[in-house]
């Protein structure tokens, strides 16, 4: 097994080699092939591993690899831990980085460096699993950073245009914001714990329960001036945690870098931006859960980010034209739902939706970008328009992600989509949950549901039916993608359409405890997996009912009165505008952070440095002691010796006297 | 062990080249390639040599090694050598750098090469010997002189501003110099010795340590640098040649930090406990203003020794966190350092030799024609900002570990660091090599040459090395880093001690 679990790991990596050292003269072809092949290796080992360990009664895997930081208590190692939370990443990350790899064969066909994009591709997904395989906080962030470092590449791979290279540096810096508080967050805990690896922190939370603080109240770590008793400290760390996971998860407020990331290429966002790396968050907090589940504080504040994220992107997503942008925005909201479910503790949801949404979200960014491809590279849906009759196949797979995204199906029966099961499961959650801030929640994802229905079934009538409106020159060459592009779509479209139905008694229903085996904490007060079942018949049919109205409303204005979006646009002018422009949320960074920095950075350049610093110091000196421009000839010739020979004269000096001092 | 003097081979074996070169004549092509050669071997073998050390030292001993000492003039001076934990990788890095900085001057010094190598290789002696004294009037020398050749590097085969880079060295440097010495004079006063492994033992009084702390500080501050007094760095680097910018902040700026472990901390304790909130905020100061001082500067080599300011700031931090972490993370960092910022400072050699400017916008777009150039500037750059998996990310986190059980405010700002050194080196990065390419003038440029590619090569597969397996560097310093830690919070202990006996 634990060759297993090594290979899983590095395969990517040793694909990622071969490519991008090697890839100029094996030549493209080669480099596909073997990333791609090393990649199905990965893949179907990763399924043997979860149906293993997840399915079967395997217990947690702990593989040690090599030395790492060892300094005093700081002790950490490259190592794997594998138990079924790990196992369900697996499954996720490489069966569709392995589908995007076969994907990317043909969608890439024409690119001059695809050698460089598969090296990419595998050096994405080593690092993702070296995230989900971590036994330590650590080497959870060398993953971290290193998905971060990948989707950087990725992200401005075709470097020669500028707008990619700015989404580039803006997904990579937004992510250090984030950062900076996963950072923060890691060192608190080994303050607190002493220790940053998962075994010792885990052990030591439980000490830290309210029911056993006997000391609760008493100050056990300083931070930032506050004296913070048990209590307030795991809040804290959680806090800080979490903003890491808002970073990489493209939550409210640090959201702004994911949509930008559409810069790169298709299979990129598919891959990266919508089923593995921008879950890497809800991952983040779903493994820490011993730690966030004593902090209820901590979890209604991911409650109302995740909530407010699912609102929020929902309402941008409904006016935007760049068919990559919705589905972007559908992702970033979609992520609010699994924050929510983590929020309201019910870990088990939040898992599963993501996993539901990599099929989904996967299916569809292929399926966009298999449109994409069909019209010569145009992105924006007003150019698109009746295309379901010259590319059926992706009509009917893009027709499939998005009842799985809308979550069609029957309530009270287990006849639906993938969607259906896991988003349901946390709209339930959230109305049955303790939390303080649940009825918020769950009015929030209602809506957020509704406009999820409306801007799916938007993109797909304004890219599919009524008339075309691209020029007959593009319509002329719009053609179905290859069978190497399609294969894959047919296996996201099975997992869209069944995974929920298969997995949700074992995600969050009957198997739970057998599933998880205890890889999900949830403390002994946490009723969500009992309560969420009996929820009223209404809260039940409120999700369906949301998803029929958005259905029916994105089809009587595309369909039935095309005129009327255009109409409404002008009447709700303000509205229109500020949803079209992402709330202003760039416009109002750029003031507060990206313009004040370049200002602040000349300033002290110029004045700090310039005229105070050099002003008063060593220019200054010299205006007085002499006057440069007249000796600067003679300074040439001379001064250096003179400084030499002054020292020189210094430590003569010293030599003598000590001399003398030691003969009396 | 040993039983020649090892350690006085690696300090003066770099004079021995010396002499060759001094037999050699410069007037043709076969004189330059006679230089060329002999200064690489010369560099090369001391490079051996300190890698025979690392490979001798004892590194559960925590003291010092590979001792030799001799009297010197019957003043009490003694010709003392010796190593330990916190020096030792030091040595190794100086000389590690050298053959380095003959390869990058192979074609870019025309004139007086024999003269210039004659510098390099009298300053590697300096540097060696600077970490190798065991005796501080030895130090000293050491330390003082190695100014000179770095002087005469910038000075001679400087840029066009060098007299004014050189003049603002000497004046920051000055001041420092003879407050430090008259500190080393005070302190043979009160104890009698010069010899540092006696004045370790040495238990100076508050009073005293306070005015010897502040005396030293003034001179490592500078060499640091730290802020404020950090402003003749950017001016040196911009002036000095390509090694000279490699050696200056590879080896010279760890002088500083050097200075910091082997003095201050350990002879003056309750002085660095007093002051080290000062040391704290100076710190702190220098990461977040000179990051973002670095943001806007427009001359590359300029950006990069900014950068540099700001990460010996993480240096300074760490070592007066004065916990396990702080401390070994700064050794880390300094030494992570000297690879990642040498490297940086030959990346811009590579460019600079073929268009001779440093001007970003002159830049743009060569990854189109230079994609191994890109690759290595990429590695080196990631470093730069703290990438885990590259060598700094190692001495980045622990200093911030150190320092954030010393102080959460110090961790707090420091780390928002992380957040501007991706802004200041991505966005370099991305002006200089991605975009098309469009300005005529790069459109001829040719990609690394095989000289080239021998000084990238093995410094990117070090700076991933050290960044994924960086045990290594722990075992060499673990032993050394304890013992300081520990006889540090032990001297504090025993002054508070002393302190609640007296009321």
């Amino acid at each position: 097994m634990d060759t297993i679990i090594k290979a899983i790991v590095f395969l990517p990596l040793i694909g990622f080699l071969i490519a991008g050292l090697f890839g100029s003269s094996i030549g493209a072809k080669a480099s596909e092939y073997v990333t791609s092949g090393l990649m199905i290796i990965a893949a179907a080992l990763s399924w043997y591993v979860f149906f293993d360990v997840a399915m079967g009664h395997q217990e947690m895997i702990k593989v040690s690899v090599l030395r790492w930081i060892q300094s005093g208590t700081f002790d950490v190692e490259w190592a794997f831990r594998v138990d079924t939370l790990t196992s369900v990443m697996f499954v996720v990350v490489n069966t569709v980085s392995t589908l995007v790899h076969v994907y990317s064969i043909g969608y890439m066909h024409h690119d001059p460096h695809r050698p460089r994009f598969f090296a990419y591709l595998s050096l994405f997904t080593f690092a993702m699993l070296m995230l989900i395989t971590s036994d330590n906080l650590v080497q959870m962030f060398f993953g971290w950073e290193g998905v971060g470092l990948a989707s950087y590449l990725l992200i401005g791979f075709w470097y020669k245009k500028p707008s990619a290279n700015a989404a580039a540096m803006k997904a990579f810096i937004v992510n250090r914001v984030g950062d900076f508080g996963f950072a923060l967050g890691i060192f608190l805990v080994f303050v607190l714990f002493g220790s940053v690896n998962l075994e010792t922190i885990f052990a030591a939370a439980k000490t830290y329960l309210p029911a056993e603080g006997a000391a609760a109240g008493e100050a056990v770590v300083t931070l930032f001036g506050m004296h913070l008793d048990k209590a307030d400290a795991i809040t804290a760390a959680s806090l800080l945690l979490f903003m890491g996971a808002m970073g990489k998860s493209a939550q409210f407020l640090l959201h702004t870098w994911l949509p930008d990331a559409m810069e790169g290429p298709t299979p990129v966002s598919a891959l990266i931006h919508a089923a593995t790396m921008v879950t890497a968050g809800v991952f983040l907090v779903a493994r820490m859960s011993p730690v966030f589940e004593l902090s209820p504080d901590a979890l209604t504040v991911v409650t109302i980010i995740g909530a407010i994220t699912a609102f929020f992107a929902a309402t941008v997503g409904l006016v935007q034209n760049d068919i990559k942008r919705v589905i972007a925005y559908s992702t970033c909201s979609q992520l609010g739902y699994m924050f929510v479910a983590l929020g309201v503790g019910a870990y088990g949801a939040a898992i599963f939706h993501l996993f539901t949404h990599a099929f989904f979200k996967a299916l569809l960014f292929l399926g966009a970008g298999s449109v994409i491809h069909a019209v010569d590279g145009e992105q924006d849906m007003r150019y698109m328009g009746g295309l379901r009759k010259h590319i059926p196949v992706t009509y009917w797979m893009m027709f499939i992600g998005t009842i799985a995204l809308t979550g069609v199906g029957i309530p009270g029966t287990i006849i639906g989509t993938a969607g259906f099961f896991s988003k349901d499961a946390i709209i339930e959650s959230a109305y049955a949950a303790h939390s303080s801030v649940s009825g918020f929640a769950y009015a929030l994802l209602v809506v957020a549901a509704l406009f999820t229905s409306f801007y799916s079934w938007r993109l797909t009538f304004m890219t599919f039916h009524g008339k075309p409106r691209a020029s007959s020159d593009v319509m002329h060459h719009v053609h179905e993608s290859p069978q190497v592009m399609l294969v894959p779509l047919y296996i996201l479209g099975v997992g869209a359409l069944v995974a929920g139905f298969i997995f949700h008694d074992y995600f969050f229903g009957h198997h739970y405890a057998e599933f998880w085996k205890g890889a999900l904490f949830t403390s002994a007060e946490n009723e969500v997996l009992e309560t969420y079942h009996d929820v009223p018949k209404w809260v039940k049919w409120s999700p369906f009912c949301a998803m029929a109205l958005g259905l029916f409303t994105a089809w009587y204005m595309y369909i039935r009165r095309p005129e009327l979006p255009k109409y409404l646009a002008e009447q709700h002018r303000g509205l229109y505008q500020f949803l079209l422009n992402k709330w202003y949320f760039d416009e109002l960074y750029d003031v507060l952070f990206v313009r004040s920095a370049k200002w602040l950075g000349t300033f002290l350049w110029k004045e700090g440095d310039g005229r105070v610093i050099d002003g008063y110091g060593p220019n200054g000196i010299a205006a007085r002691v002499l006057n440069v421009t007249d000796r600067v000839v003679r300074l040439q010739t001379g001064y250096l010796y003179h400084y030499a020979f002054a020292m020189l004269i210094g430590i003569a000096a010293l030599v003598t006297w000590m001399m003398f001092r030691s003969s009396f | 062990m040993t039983d020649w003097p090892v350690l006085s081979a690696v300090t003066f074996m770099p004079l021995v080249g010396v002499l060759l070169l001094l037999l050699t004549r410069e007037d043709s092509a076969y004189g330059r390639r006679n230089i060329l050669n002999v200064s690489l071997l010369t560099t090369i073998l001391t490079f051996a040599v300190s890698v025979y050390i690392w490979y001798q030292f004892d590194s559960s001993n925590p003291g010092f090694q590979m001792i030799e000492k001799h009297e010197w003039l019957g003043t009490g001076i003694s010709y003392h050598l010796g190593i330990d934990g916190i020096s030792m990788l030091f040595v190794v890095l100086s000389a590690f750098l050298m053959p380095f900085c003959v390869l990058a001057s192979w074609l870019s010094i025309e004139k007086r090469l024999k003269a210039y190598m004659i510098a390099f290789l009298v300053l590697e002696t300096f540097m060696i010997g600077v970490f190798v004294s065991l005796d501080i009037v030895l130090f000293y020398v050491f330390f003082e002189a190695g100014l000179i050749p770095m002087f005469l590097i910038i000075g001679v085969w400087g840029g066009k501003d060098r007299v004014y880079a050189s003049y603002k060295f000497f004046l920051y440097t000055l001041l420092g110099s003879v407050l430090m010495l008259l500190a080393i004079m005070a302190m043979y006063w009160q104890a009698g010795t010069t010899d540092i492994t006696q004045l370790l033992a040495y238990n100076f009084p508050r009073q005293m340590q306070t005015w010897l702390w502040l005396a030293f500080f003034a001179s490592f501050a500078v060499k640091m640098p730290m802020w404020p007094v950090h402003t003749w760095l950017p001016d040196a680097h911009v002036q000095a040649p390509t090694a000279g910018s490699v050696i200056l902040a590879g080896v010279l700026l760890k002088l500083g930090g050097y200075g910091f472990l082997r003095f201050s901390l350990p002879m003056f304790p309750l002085a660095s406990d007093y002051f080290a909130p000062f040391v704290f905020t100076l710190s702190v100061v220098a990461i977040i203003y000179t990051s973002l001082v670095a943001l806007m500067q427009t001359d590359i080599k300029k950006l990069i020794a900014y950068s540099s300011v700001a990460h010996m700031g993480y240096v300074t931090m760490g070592i007066f966190a004065a916990n396990v972490q702080g401390v070994q993370g700064a050794i880390f960092q300094m030494l992570s350092h000297g690879i990642v910022s040498g490297a940086l400072f030959l990346c811009v050699g590579v460019v600079y030799d073929r268009l001779h400017t440093r001007e970003i916008a002159a830049y743009g777009g060569l990854v189109n024609n230079m994609p191994k150039y890109a690759v290595a500037f990429m590695v080196f750059t990631m470093a730069n900002v703290g990438l885990p998996g590259t060598s700094s990310f190692v001495g980045e986190v622990l200093t911030l570990v150190g320092a954030f059980r010393a102080n959460t405010w110090v961790a707090l700002f420091a780390t928002s660091g992380v957040i501007l050194s991706a802004a200041y080196a991505l966005w370099l990065y991305r002006r200089v090599v991605f975009g098309a390419l469009e300005k005529e003038s790069l459109k001829t440029l040719l990609d690394l040459s095989p000289r080239e590619k021998a000084i990238l090569y093995p410094l990117v597969i070090l700076t991933i090395f050290f960044g994924v397996y960086p045990a290594p560097i722990f075992d060499a310093t673990a032993a050394s880093v304890d013992l300081l830690v520990n006889n540090y919070s032990a001297a504090l202990q025993a002054a508070q001690n002393v302190a609640l006996s007296v009321q």
